[in-house]
């Protein structure tokens, strides 16, 4: 027998006193602290990685209040409304997904890019939400754990923008996506030994996925395995990334003092290298103070999706949480030489405006399921 | 639709909250693997990386020394460092390139080679490198360029030493040239030193004093950005300069005996006896050093390579001709010294000379034969009976010893690239190269200076400076001292010197009693080149091209020009109190009185202040 569940739990509710200034914002004290901290931290390591140039600051302070702003919107909307939309954005995103394949634009050699005529927008962005979003629903309308239909359901729906994404290519925010929806999955109380097959499943399909590869994805791989192979071509970045952030030791070279950084000796600096740019000149110090900044902000995330009101909360709310997780170690581990280099910025540090309204567009979400929860008095 | 129970919705966030615990744990492992990198990165590793990263960024330039400048004996410049005035682009300054040409070629001359050049040099250099559009600019375009340089931003004149020699022609075959260093002399050369380096000494003095005009290459520290780009000064090792070279040479002097040979083909070399000193080199024609140092083009190079006169050949250090009747009173010497001959003692000349048993006819220049004539005679009218005799009587091994002693058959170590020895005969020589036995009849050949005997102008000017000195032989220099900027004291050469031991000083005199009346005498061979002002005793020589036959007779006329005889002479001035040591050769000139000797008059002229000679009526010149 199936069991159809109501879209939010009707316990029974109390106010706990009168309700904060933060609250009736529906924003989390914490967690917006821990932001407002990290991308401080971000706007000054950026002044240093763009050689002190006030516009670059200006445009990126400009990309933090729109994006704080969606944030403050998106939280505003309760999650029983969210839910309800998830599965609308979901075909939405995968239909300009397809778009993008036939009609959209190219840069930098992949099509990424779609031209609504106002604004170029990449609708593998908004995938990045409405995937946890559409997954999160999906199981939570069901008891918990999912059955194996579900499963496949969530599996399904995460693969098919996965794979218009990485033919676009990109498979840095492939990857994401496809984590996101794992990761809803895992949470939900996906079997172990599913995991287990799928984990296999993944081993048998990787010389599968090398043959599928690019040439320029493929070099990533190689060049990963031995940076030393190719010390001027595609080794250059993660070589001179190591020199950058090995040089730093503990305390670092100072704030703009990096030479490896500011002699241009490290490419992509201001962007997706930019964590070798805080270990060059803030030393292992400074990346400790960022990481615990980063672990706060996890925890605090996954506090959150434990005590939401309802599975679809906690779902989204853990889901979006690791998946910030994800960008983090993907990113830093792409630097510091552990994973091969994908396109991953680091997480609200990182020059740029998509991901960073996209990263805090999930924020938002997280901050709704936070704020709109009842009390409950047991 | 049922109804969850409350423990069920209890169970499921039990779930959640296992798997949310477990995905914690996760993140908290993936982060202590990230940390352990780190670690391992900035604290295993951060000695290693640090260096890698000043190596990265800290680049050591070489700064090139200041060649040393060569001034003459009265301190005129022969070898300058001339500012030379290149107008560069920087490409990443320059907005509209095309545009910017195009205006400065209202300003400066910018030809189809310039734009060539340019077109070249841009594909190589690096954008933040300038890239010369106009080489050689001249003081008036650079002071145009100065007034209209805040109209090209981007474009700026750019100032570089070049070696200048601004009495070339003149010095050409003394000083040589410097040029760019090329692959063979990359190889020999201390790559550290020369690192910034860009020119060498190609011949001459540059080349055999190249070590002490080079100098010692200095260093700077440079920060450097990943494209090569020099951001900043860290620190610098000043070069030593290269140290000014003072030489013996005597310009004026020099120009008179280029003068004096005009447009005839061959060489003078001047010497001060007391000294070794090279007072004067000259190798006619001679070439335009310049042209060379910038790199010569191809044209011009053929041209000087297939000229017919050869003005790239040095005549005075690598010429090597049959010195002739000019080596007689070098073996008159000879025959004093093993006690052969004295200053009495004489030989009857019937106009030949035969060895005992054979009937060969060794023939005097005089036909009809000089009748009895002692030493001083058979110098004074270059008598080759004489000295046939004379030379039969020492034997080849003694002949060599006495000739040897002067000099002749090796280099005289002069301090200029490329000497060669000439040739003195032996038995020893002919049986290593000929692989033959030693022949009576070769010593008399040699006995007049001809045949398998070869010397260079140097070789007889030393040779005279040495009789000359009475017997001190003193290695040839062109470089008197050597001085640095700034230094008190210029640091001398030192002299190397031997004497040549005679049993009786007296001998000297014979030999230069008999050169004195050559000059000063009637019948001396140099008659037409007595000065009213001073004593010179010199002796004339005239090398064959090609032997005659035995009853043929030298018409001058009848031979090709290339095949004519050469002219020579040696003498120095003034007898009593030697200053200047003098042999003249021309090549084909004919007699060695006619020719020879009245260059040599006007070299000695120029240097002791002499009334010039009035060449007197064409008069056959002797021997």
């Amino acid at each position: 027998m199936v069991t159809r569940r109501l879209s939010s739990d009707a316990a029974p509710e109390v106010e706990a006193g009168k309700p904060g200034l933060f609250r009736r914002l529906h924003l989390d004290a914490p967690l917006l602290v821990a932001l407002l901290g990290l991308c401080g931290f971000g706007l000054m390591v950026l002044y240093s990685a763009a050689d002190q140039d006030m516009q670059a600051i200006e445009r990126q302070l400009l990309r933090l209040g729109l994006a704080f702003g969606l944030m403050l919107a998106v939280a505003q909307i309760p999650p029983a409304r969210l839910r309800s939309w998830s599965m609308l954005l979901y075909l939405t995103g995968v239909a300009m997904l397809i778009a993008v394949l036939l009609i959209g634009e190219v840069g930098k050699g992949a099509q990424r890019w779609l031209d609504l005529g106002v604004v170029r927008f990449q609708p593998s962005e908004l995938l990045k939400l409405a995937v946890p979003m559409a997954v999160a629903m999906v199981l939570s309308s069901r008891a918990l754990p999912p059955s194996l239909a579900r499963v496949v359901l969530a599996l399904v729906m995460t693969a098919m923008p996965v794979v218009l994404i990485a033919k676009q290519p990109d498979l840095g925010t492939a990857l994401l996506v496809a984590s996101a929806g794992i990761l809803v999955l895992f949470l939900a109380g996906l079997g172990w030994r599913l995991i287990a097959a799928f984990a296999l499943f993944a081993a048998a399909a990787a010389p599968l996925l090398w043959f599928n590869m690019r040439d320029y994805q493929r070099q990533r791989v190689l060049t990963f395995l031995n940076p030393e192979s190719d010390p001027l071509g595609s080794g250059y970045h993660i070589i001179q990334s190591e020199i950058a952030i090995g040089s730093g030791g503990i305390s670092g070279k100072g704030w703009l003092n990096g030479t490896q950084s500011h002699l241009e000796f490290l490419p992509e600096r201001h962007t997706d290298f930019i964590f070798a740019v805080i270990g060059e000149e803030f030393g292992f110090a400074g990346i400790l103070a960022l990481l615990a900044l980063y672990i706060f902000i996890i925890l605090r995330g996954l506090v959150i999706a434990t005590r939401a009101a309802d599975n679809y909360g906690r779902l989204l709310a853990g889901g979006l949480t690791l998946v910030f997780f994800v960008y983090v170690f993907v990113n830093t581990g792409m630097v510091t030489g552990l994973l091969p280099v994908v396109g991953v910025p680091l997480p609200l540090i990182s020059y740029g405006g998509t991901s960073m309204v996209t990263l805090m567009l999930g924020f938002g979400l997280i901050m709704s399921v936070e704020t709109h929860r009842k009390k409950l008095r047991i | 639709m049922l109804e969850p129970s409350f423990q069920e919705r209890k169970r499921e966030q039990r779930l959640i909250r296992s798997r949310a615990s477990i995905a914690a744990a996760l993140v908290i492992l993936a982060l202590g693997l990230l940390i352990w990198r780190l670690l391992h990165l900035q604290l295993d590793q951060h000695e290693h990386f640090s260096v890698l990263s000043k190596d990265n960024r800290v680049k050591v330039q070489p700064i090139a020394p200041t060649r040393g400048l060569i001034y003459d004996a009265r301190g005129v410049l022969l070898a300058e460092n001339h500012p030379s005035f290149a107008l560069d682009i920087t490409l990443e300054k320059v907005e509209d390139l095309e545009h910017t040409i195009e205006a400065l070629g209202h300003l400066v001359p910018i030809d189809e080679k310039d734009r060539a050049r340019f077109e070249r040099l841009k594909r190589q250099r690096m954008r933040f490198q300038g890239v010369p559009i106009r080489l050689n600019l001249t003081p008036e375009e650079v002071a145009r360029i100065a007034v209209n340089g805040h109209r090209f931003p981007g474009v700026d004149v750019r100032a570089e030493l070049v070696r200048a020699y601004p009495l070339g022609i003149a010095t050409a075959h003394v000083l040589g040239y410097v040029g760019r260093i090329n692959e063979r002399e990359l190889k020999s050369i201390d790559s550290r030193n020369y690192a910034g380096t860009h020119f060498i000494g190609k011949g001459g003095v540059e080349k055999a004093h190249e070590d002490l005009l080079h100098g010692q290459v200095g260093h700077q520290q440079v920060e450097v950005n990943a494209r090569g780009r020099v951001l900043r000064t860290l620190s610098s090792t000043p070069p030593r300069p290269g140290r000014d070279l003072l030489l013996y040479l005597d310009i004026g002097l020099q120009q008179a005996a280029m003068a004096a040979l005009g447009d005839r083909r061959g060489s003078v070399v001047a010497i001060d006896p007391r000294t070794g000193g090279v007072l004067a080199l000259v190798s006619t024609p001679s070439f335009d050093p310049n042209l060379f140092v910038e790199g010569i083009s191809q044209r011009d190079y053929q041209a000087l390579l297939h000229s017919a006169d050869k003005p790239l050949f040095n005549r005075a250090v690598r010429g090597q001709y049959p010195p002739g009747s000019t080596v007689k009173p070098f073996i008159g010497l000879g025959g004093l010294r093993y006690g052969l001959i004295s200053e009495q003692s004489t030989t009857y000349c019937p106009g030949y000379f035969t060895l005992p048993g054979n009937t060969h006819r060794y023939r005097c220049w005089r036909r009809g034969g000089h009748g009895s004539l002692n030493l001083k005679g058979a110098i004074e009218q270059s008598c080759d009976v004489y000295f046939y005799d004379l030379a039969n009587k020492l034997g080849i091994d003694r002949l060599h010893a006495s000739l040897a002693d002067f000099g002749f058959g090796a280099p005289t170590g002069i301090d200029l690239s490329g000497e060669l020895g000439g040739l003195l005969p032996s038995r020893e020589w002919k049986e290593r190269v000929r692989n033959q036995p030693w022949f009576p009849g070769e010593t008399l050949i040699v006995g007049i200076g001809q045949g398998t005997f070869l010397a260079t102008p140097l070789q007889l000017a030393v040779a005279t400076a040495t009789l000359a000195n009475r017997g001190l032989f003193i290695e040839p220099r062109v470089a008197r001292a050597s001085l640095l900027p700034g230094e008190a004291q210029a640091q001398a050469f030192p002299l190397l010197s031997r004497r040549i031991e005679l049993d009786d000083p007296r001998y000297w005199d014979h030999a230069i009693d008999g050169m004195l009346a050559a000059v000063e005498t009637k019948r001396g061979t140099a008659r037409r080149i007595v000065s009213p002002d001073y004593r010179i005793a010199g002796k004339t020589g005239t090398s064959q091209v090609f032997s005659i036959g035995q009853s043929e007779t030298y018409d001058a006329e009848s031979v090709p020009e290339h095949l004519k005889d050469h002219a020579l002479f040696v003498g120095f001035a003034p007898a009593e109190d030697p200053r200047i040591a003098v042999a003249v050769l021309v090549e084909n000139g004919g007699g060695g009185g006619a020719t020879a000797a009245p260059v040599a008059r006007q070299v000695i002229d120029a240097y002791l202040g002499g009334t010039p000679l009035v060449m007197e009526s064409e008069v056959n010149g002797g021997h």
